[in-house]
């Protein structure tokens, strides 16, 4: 799994300043400060195919729009990639980092604050040539405008699409309880003053599609594995906020991993009656405008519920599920993400601002609400309007849910010299591991490289060697570890993975 | 396979503890107005000045 995530950009007193220009300049900044060259470590767009659609269609070029031709390389646009295995690029208008691929919630958690820490220190260097570059770990500029924080989990190409729409649609319609970031202004311009739970929600249009730039579903179907495609689908998830709270970003993950599991396991289908919502999108935004989470939604069969109800039936399944599958043998990371699922739920359905440690947009709600009584402001004052932007500013001593995090009011999970280490080091556990470790050890050889391929030069040769790294779970350290690390160079290393493939190592 | 990896039985071997015990906190109510206090404090500090401005400032194109 893992979470990519685009950061608004602004210049201080320049808002027409233009925003592709700037993110390329994000990008190349930190990327010198990592002694990376952009043309050095590209991008390898030979496996891509954004128009490819889970439901086993590709859309013509013709009728996509521009946004979505994501596979052309346009060689103004930087795009690197780092010893950590994630990527760093200009993705429309916004620096993105998309995280390296982990197994588990927790370290979904470390390797996107680390691509927080990676944009903090762009924006500490582009600081030195006033007026500098902010960056935002958000969702939305309030005006119409939103870009996203996609989460991508792995799954098995057996598991039959129609029932991860069916099983998954009613979970994600409530999700953003537990994990929505809060937002100031009801409506894609905030035309209606308010308060509502997600940056993201009001952008949601219709139910399953291939867009994310424009008609926006609630489950999306791009189908780019980036694996080996007769096993492995890759969900990506397109609805969700990006998280400042750890423990909301552990359950973002963590609870969705887990209802994953049992669509995989076909174990909702026989566990519960049917828990589809009736108009999901509408459901989506109903639940995501009322703070006070009494707002009900209408489910199939008839009746109605509550957010945190199905939150909670959701949570209950999954501990039935764990129980039978794992018994005793139940791991640490699933342990912890049902735990925190209820925990915070538990709190969730009492006084949601019980929660104000855990939740984004609850931290958030209890700052707006002590501003708003001290200063008896309504909801349409442009200070609360600021609060909410500068809520996600990156920067340590500027951005607000990084100050409360350090004078310990939100409840820290992954401490940030660990995020701090993740910035240049790769997941062990993942080809990840692979990806960085040919950027760290033989910097000049890579010429570029991908989810699933590292191309290198060989000294002497004219063509490239390219690498396949199809297998997501393959190229860890426990398995190429001692090969990459006793290579002298990078024939040498070719080598040693040929003969290791020869013994179907 | 490709299930969920996180359901399957793992551990770290080193790093911190990554299983710590929800602790939920319950202070006070009294406690809490001041701690609301202390906050908005300190972001009255850091808050950018001219809020108007830099609320229509902050303009993006869209985004995925």
């Amino acid at each position: 799994m893992g979470i990519e995530t685009e950061y608004g950009i602004s210049v201080p007193g320049q808002p027409n300043a233009n925003p592709m220009v700037l993110s390329g300049d994000v990008v190349t900044t930190y990327a010198a400060s990592r002694g990376i060259r952009p043309a050095q470590a590209s991008w390898d767009y030979a496996d891509e195919a954004p128009l490819r659609d889970a439901r086993g269609f590709d859309m013509g070029r013709g009728v996509a729009h521009p946004s979505q031709l994501t596979d052309v390389e346009d060689p103004t646009m930087a795009n690197v990639v780092l010893t950590n295995g994630a990527r760093l690029y200009v993705d429309h208008a916004h620096p993105e980092y998309s995280s390296p691929e982990v197994t588990n919630p927790r370290d979904g958690v470390v390797w996107d604050k680390a691509g927080e820490l990676v944009m903090r220190e762009a924006v500490a260097r582009l600081a030195t040539m006033p007026p500098g570059v902010n960056l935002y770990k958000n969702n939305t500029d309030g005006k119409g405008q939103s870009y996203g924080t996609h989460e991508n989990y792995l799954m098995s190409r057996r598991t039959p699409f129609s029932r991860i729409i069916a099983q998954l649609t009613p979970f994600f319609v409530v999700r953003q309880v537990m994990c929505g970031s809060g937002r100031v202004g009801i409506g894609v311009d905030s035309r209606t003053i308010g308060y509502q739970l997600a940056q993201r929600s009001d952008f949601f249009e219709t139910e399953v599609g291939l867009e994310t730039t424009l008609k926006r579903p609630i489950i999306n179907t791009r189908d780019e594995p980036h694996a080996v495609a007769d096993l492995y689908r890759r969900l990506h998830v397109i609805l969700g906020d990006a998280n400042h709270c750890d423990v909301a970003n552990l359950l973002k993950l963590g609870a969705t991993s887990l209802v994953l599991g049992m669509i995989e396991d076909d174990w909702l289908t026989s566990a519960t009656t049917d828990l589809t919502v009736r108009q999901p999108v509408r459901a989506l935004q109903t639940v995501s405008h009322d703070p006070t989470l009494q707002a009900t939604i209408e489910l199939a069969d008839g009746r109605t519920v509550r957010g945190v109800e199905l939150l909670r039936t959701y949570h209950e399944l999954a501990a039935r599920w764990v129980d039978d599958r794992l018994g005793g043998d139940v791991d640490d990371d699933t342990a912890e993400v049902l735990r925190w699922w209820n925990t915070v739920l538990t709190a969730l359905e009492g006084d949601p601002m019980d929660a104000r440690r855990w939740v984004d947009w609850v931290a958030k709600l209890s700052v707006l609400e002590g501003y708003r009584e001290r200063d008896s402001l309504g909801w349409g004052d442009p200070r609360l309007k600021a609060v909410d932007i500068q809520w996600s500013d990156v920067r340590a001593d500027r951005g607000l849910a990084n100050r409360l995090a350090a004078t310990g009011r939100v409840e820290v999970l992954v401490p940030e010299a660990e995020a701090a280490r993740a910035m240049d080091e790769a997941p062990e556990d993942t080809r990840a591991w692979f990806r960085g470790a040919c950027l760290r050890k033989f910097p000049d050889a890579v010429m570029a490289a991908s989810w699933d391929s590292v191309v290198v030069e060989l000294p002497g040769e004219r063509a490239l060697q390219r690498i396949p790294i199809l297998e997501p779970l393959r190229g860890t350290k426990d398995a190429v570890g001692d090969l990459v690390e006793g290579a002298p160079d990078i024939r040498s290393l070719l080598a040693s993975l040929a003969a290791a493939d020869g013994r179907g190592d | 396979m490709a299930g969920q990896e996180q359901v399957k039985p793992q551990r770290r071997d080193d790093g911190p503890d990554d299983t710590p015990e929800p602790v939920p906190a319950a202070p006070a109510a009294q406690a809490q107005d001041t701690d609301i206090d202390d906050i908005l404090d300190e972001i009255d500090g850091v808050l950018e000045s001219n809020a108007e401005e830099f609320v229509r400032g902050f303009v993006q194109k869209g985004g995925q």
